[in-house]
């Protein structure tokens, strides 16, 4: 059975090549390509893993609840508030951790329903090629000639501000950018024989968008994903910074930068004041540039793309 | 009609369209507006009959396809229509013009944007020739790891920084810009320069990559060998056979991101309480005062399709292929 060989007994160069990378299994793989991976990279991934556990067991690890009102209004950093409190009494530290899971968890959300929409708008029309794809396109092209930040303002004061409009607004914004990739990537592949022959075959749009054409065009994909993710969480961090995104008390790290600004007037008296704002905002920056880090890295192992000769 | 003149009236003519869409987009808002909103701007104390007033006065009695082009019209003639906020129950009637809200502020907004341009785009320029001319260097390395930083942070980090370093720990600047029309302009460009600082540090990042990766992409071509092969120095390589036929690429960039500056006073003018349209915008959306909205919305977007329509013309215009059609 391991041997380098074809069912009828002749020898298979292909056949030995894909037998060393079956001998190892999964994770011997994964890691070998891990191995390689330059320490930017390594740095960016570490940081993910470190906010996905925040965000998942945020409240193993926060002291005191995001909207537990203490009787201390802008109590300095201390051993009970380790960030001081806001000037609701509201523990800072906590407040972080607890944002790390609305945040992210909020991006993560509008991310995947973008590229649902996206991706499967997008892969839609590069298969029909008919009046859907014109309509699509078409309105896409409008959707992405107004700024998005404007549009997704123009929107909330339509709809009003609320988590869920603000993942329905935003992904369905973002969602043009998937559908032009999707669309612009998928085209390439649509042609291929093996398209055609599973069209001829009889097979459904269904079946073909998700068995023939969409491994094909993961890659992209997938550094797309994570580019998207940056700027989706950017967006949100903006609009939740102007007051019209994630409504209090929930905690999320924009709005908690725009509630505790005030603070850094106090600069020249007290500098660890002056840094309760900036934390969550360099909370903001740091998962932004690790998924950088990541995507530059993913990018480079799937494409070979580099912007030196 | 030579081809290059017939490719802009196409590329025009497709701005306008585009335009037009995007009104009736905009127009178009405040039919979605959920429930009776005569209702919910004048308060639940309002009686029926004011309700039905200031219904009639926004026309909601007509047809939707009548009042978009009696909006556009007004638009086109400077009439943005009335405020919302100032209204109550009792129907007395104290809201604003939009037009006289918007513009005082519509004039900071381009004396902010202006400003960051003038400094931004030659500082993005030199940056990125100097980091294509000396590639690979430790200087390439600095500015690059910083530029990259700078993109990856939300816009009121960058202005939070500035303002903890520059404002509040070293009182060198004011951290508020609160300037007027009888601001003198020496004391104008002062206050402003925080804001204008932030916002350049933003769009530099973009624009100064992108020229780097410009120069650096027609470096591979056989006329740059040439040149080297000459014996051309590096200065002249880059600066005498690269740049003329980087310009497209530039050029394009430059008016991309002076096009996302508007995008990004939005949030800088929250940050330093500048008097601005983003800031007005913003004010608006959180009492829901559609008229504004619509307004700021239609000002902003309007700029966005314009700017990158210039690019569009500009990159036609350089581009050699279609300047000396065979």
């Amino acid at each position: 059975m391991n041997t380098p060989t074809t069912p009828n007994g002749d020898y298979s160069a292909a056949n030995e090549v894909t037998l060393v990378k079956s001998r190892r299994s999964v994770l011997q793989n994964v890691w070998r390509t891990l191995k390689t991976a330059p320490p930017t990279a390594w740095f960016g991934m570490v940081v993910i893993c470190l906010y996905l556990i925040v965000a998942l067991f945020a409240p193993l690890f926060a002291p005191h609840g995001q909207a537990q009102v203490f009787p201390m209004a802008y109590a300095p950093w201390s051993d009970e508030f380790l960030l001081g409190t806001d000037a609701l009494g509201r523990d800072v530290y906590s407040r972080l951790i607890y944002g790390a899971r609305n945040t992210i968890g909020i991006a993560v959300a509008t991310t995947l329903l973008a590229f649902l929409i996206g991706g499967s708008l997008g892969l839609m029309a590069a298969i029909s090629r008919n009046w859907l794809d014109q309509v699509l396109s078409r309105f896409v092209d409008v959707l992405m000639a107004i700024p998005s930040l404007i549009f997704a303002l123009m929107l909330l004061s339509i709809f009003g501000s609320s988590a869920i409009n603000l993942i329905f607004i935003i992904a369905v914004l973002d969602a043009t950018r998937v559908f032009r990739l999707t669309r612009a990537v998928a085209l390439n592949v649509v042609v291929m024989d093996y398209v055609e022959a599973a069209k001829l075959r009889g097979e459904g749009l269904m079946w073909i968008m998700r068995r023939e054409i969409l491994p094909n065009i993961m890659p992209p994909l997938v550094a797309e994903f994570g580019l998207r993710f940056c700027f989706v969480f950017l967006t949100i961090a903006a609009l939740s910074f102007l007051g019209v995104g994630i409504q209090p008390p929930t905690a999320d790290w924009g709005s908690m930068v725009r509630e505790n600004a005030g603070l850094i007037q106090f600069a020249e008296y007290d500098l660890t004041a002056a840094l309760t704002p900036m934390i969550p905002a360099a909370a903001i920056a740091l998962l932004t540039v690790a998924v950088n880090f990541v995507v530059d890295w993913f990018l480079h192992q799937t494409s070979g793309l580099r912007d030196e000769h | 009609m030579h081809p290059i003149v017939s490719t802009i009236i196409q590329r025009l003519g497709l701005g306008l369209l585009t335009l037009f869409v995007v009104s009736i987009i905009i127009f178009s808002a405040i039919e979605f507006l959920p429930g009776d909103f005569g209702q919910a701007v004048l308060g639940q104390a309002a009686l029926p009959e004011t309700v039905e007033a200031f219904r009639r006065e926004l026309g909601l009695n007509k047809p939707p396809i009548e009042r978009y082009f009696s909006w556009v019209g007004n638009v086109l003639s400077g009439d943005l229509g009335n405020s919302f906020s100032g209204r109550n129950s009792s129907g007395v009637d104290r809201s604003r013009e939009v037009w006289a809200l918007i513009e005082p502020r519509l004039a900071n907004t381009l004396f902010l944007a202006s400003m960051t341009a003038l400094v931004a785009v030659p500082l993005a320029l030199v940056l990125g020739i100097t980091a294509a001319l000396y590639r690979n260097s430790f200087y390439d390395r600095i500015v690059n790891a910083t530029t990259l930083t700078t993109i990856s942070f939300p816009e009121f980090f960058v202005g939070y920084i500035l303002i903890l370093i520059f404002a509040t720990y070293f009182k060198l600047l004011p951290s508020l810009a609160n300037i007027s029309d009888s601001t003198p302009l020496l004391e104008k460009i002062y206050r402003s320069t925080l804001p204008a600082l932030t916002l350049t540090l933003v769009i530099v990042a973009h624009m100064m990559r992108m020229t780097r990766a410009a120069i650096i992409n027609l470096l591979a071509s056989p006329y740059i060998e040439m040149a080297q092969l000459k014996g051309a120095s590096k200065a002249k390589v880059v600066l005498h056979h690269a740049l003329p036929n980087a310009w497209a690429p530039i050029v394009n960039v430059i008016a991309f991101n002076l096009a996302y500056l508007v995008v990004g006073v939005v949030v800088v003018e929250v940050v330093f309480v500048y008097p601005g349209l983003g800031q007005l915008m913003v004010d608006a959306v959180s009492s829901r005062d559609i008229p504004v909205v619509q307004a700021c919305a239609l000002i902003f977007a309007g700029t966005y399709i314009l700017l990158n329509l210039f690019a569009d013309v500009i990159s036609i215009i350089t581009n050699p292929r279609l300047l000396h059609p065979r």
